[in-house]
């Protein structure tokens, strides 16, 4: 049989899903173990309990400085300043992107703008944020915003290009006004497109937050991480990398079920 | 009341003539199938009588009015494809033309006024031969579905005019001989004048009380970009076939549709 016809039954897919990620906590293991031998004071690669140590040092544990449990007050920092960012970012592209989409003039005005735009290097930015917002939340919030906004807008644009112009003209045959078709027939059509289109600017959006956290900032995941490196603190570096990464990860899947969950007509487009 | 008069139009892209001197007067409750080789400009002609495209020169008039220079209530359409709504159901589907002419803030019916659009919108769907499928989506239904809920979607505004581009032209032939059954009950029912653009012969000379065809005069590839297409025949059907009255020569003249009950072009619906 050919290679691109054997397919894997539902048991070797689930062990399969599974390898990658215990061969990486083997591979570390055995990494950890071997330099330990060598040298017990090692902080480059602690071993697990070292870890478990760590964890219920910053999760279960106040802080003796400030009686906080430093992960949990560190994730909602973080979270609170990536959910006003994405959720600026989503509101301004939904408003642009479809209205770039839908009015001739407005995306002869805006189109070229919003490209150039998205082309700016955010990071390249910050230095400015921080100078005129100062330290605080905006400047961080701005950032999120300055870098994940463009994209979207430009991703709902096409989206609302995308249309098949038959839609469009169906709709206004039922006497539907400009503002009308807006509201019930392109708005609930790029509804699941941004959706998605969030899911994959998550990835960008914790990579400024932490940018913006690392550089300055009193609390916040980010901050942890830069604090601690100057004790080479793995125990402590290794655990919040896997809690943001675990974070994302949910954070993508609850988006998608949600997706599913509102618009149950989008996965049938796709299975169609 | 719906008659159509074309005066003279011409249709030119830059140097390249599509449509020269078309007059064509359409009377009231006339059905007429437009047909001609690919490429010929009947598409585009049906697109000037949308109102989606101005002719370059000449006038249409409807009942004696210029028409309007965009898509309107008084001239529905259906398409080959994309004519419904894919995040809309059966229901939301027809329910639309009304909640756009009935809401103009926020296009949606609540209450009495949706009880009662929703109660007229079903009668119609059971027309279309749609009942129990009002709940579901678009993309759960088979091609000949999809084009039954357009025409309820059209006919539901009760527009003067519905023009009609290669509606059938994506069925097998049997869903398209129930389909054409339905069209004409739909037609001698109805008050409208029905426009076609059709590349099936037979079906044009089987629906349509007037066939005509479009051709370029000229074809050569020298001469192409300089004569565009034209009526070239114009052919009333004999006996004469009239809107609301039932041929007195032979009724079923029109070939093997004979059965007039209600059809479900999707055999797994009639498991319900």
């Amino acid at each position: 049989m050919r290679w691109i016809n054997i397919k894997p039954s539902r048991g070797t897919q689930v062990i399969l899903l599974l390898l990658p990620f215990v061969l990486i906590i083997v591979a570390y293991t055995m990494g950890s173990v071997a330099r330990l031998t060598e040298n017990p004071n090692d902080k480059l690669l602690p071993s697990l309990a070292g870890f478990a140590d760590a964890i219920n040092r910053v999760a279960f544990l106040p802080d003796p400085r400030t009686g906080e449990y430093l992960l949990w007050s560190d994730t909602a920092a973080s979270l609170i300043r990536l959910f006003a960012g994405l959720g600026i970012s989503t509101l301004t592209a939904l408003l642009l992107g479809m209205a770039i989409g839908m009015l001739p003039y407005l995306r002869a005005l805006l189109s070229p703008f919003v490209a150039v735009i998205s082309m700016v290097p955010p990071l390249a930015l910050l230095p400015i944020l921080f100078i005129v917002m100062g330290l605080g939340e905006v400047s961080k919030i701005a950032l999120i915003v300055i870098g994940v906004a463009p994209t979207m807008i430009r991703d709902l644009t096409l989206k609302a290009l995308e249309l098949p112009r038959e839609q469009i003209i169906k709709a206004e045959t039922l006497g539907g006004s400009s503002w009308q078709i807006a509201l019930r027939v392109v708005l609930p059509q790029v509804l699941p497109r941004i959706i998605t289109c969030l899911r994959l600017q998550l990835g960008p959006a914790w990579l400024f937050l932490i940018a913006a956290e690392a550089i300055s900032s009193d609390s916040g995941l980010g901050y942890r991480i830069f604090l601690v490196r100057r004790y080479l603190s793995m125990d402590i570096i290794f655990p919040y990398v896997v809690w943001i990464t675990l974070l994302a990860v949910v954070t993508n899947y609850i988006l998608d079920r949600v997706r599913i969950a509102v618009f149950p007509w989008s996965e049938l487009e796709k299975q169609a | 009341m719906s008659e159509l008069i074309i005066r003279n139009v011409w249709k030119e892209y830059g140097d390249q003539i599509v449509l020269e001197s078309v007059s064509l007067t359409v009377e009231s409750r006339a059905f007429v199938a437009l047909v001609g080789p690919s490429g010929c400009g009947k598409t585009t002609f049906l697109r000037i009588l949308l109102g989606q495209e101005q002719p370059t020169r000449g006038t249409i008039l409807v009942d004696g009015d210029p028409i309007p220079t965009e898509p309107g209530r008084d001239r529905g359409v259906v398409f080959q494809r994309y004519s419904v709504f894919p995040h809309l159901t059966v229901l939301g589907n027809v329910l639309l033309g009304k909640e756009f002419s009935n809401s103009r803030r926020i296009a949606k019916l609540f209450g009495v006024a949706r009880r009662n659009a929703v109660e007229e919108a079903r009668e119609l769907i059971a027309e279309v031969g749609l009942s129990g499928a009002e709940q579901k989506y678009p993309a759960q239904l088979s091609g000949g579905m999809q084009q039954r809920l357009a025409l309820a979607q059209a006919l539901f505004m009760k527009p003067k005019v519905l023009l009609l581009d290669e509606p059938f032209g994506a069925l097998d032939p049997g869903i398209r001989s129930e389909i054409h059954t339905l069209m004409k009950r739909l037609w001698h029912e109805t008050q409208m004048t029905v426009v076609m653009v059709t590349h099936d012969i037979r079906e044009a000379f089987t629906l349509a009380s007037r066939v005509v065809a479009f051709e370029r005069r000229r074809d050569r590839p020298e001469e192409k970009q300089r004569y565009g297409a034209t009526i070239t025949k114009d052919i009333s059907i004999w006996p004469p076939r009239l809107a609301g009255v039932p041929s007195k020569f032979s009724p079923d003249r029109d070939g093997p549709i004979n059965s007039l009950g209600y059809h479900r072009d999707d055999p797994a619906l009639s498991g319900e």
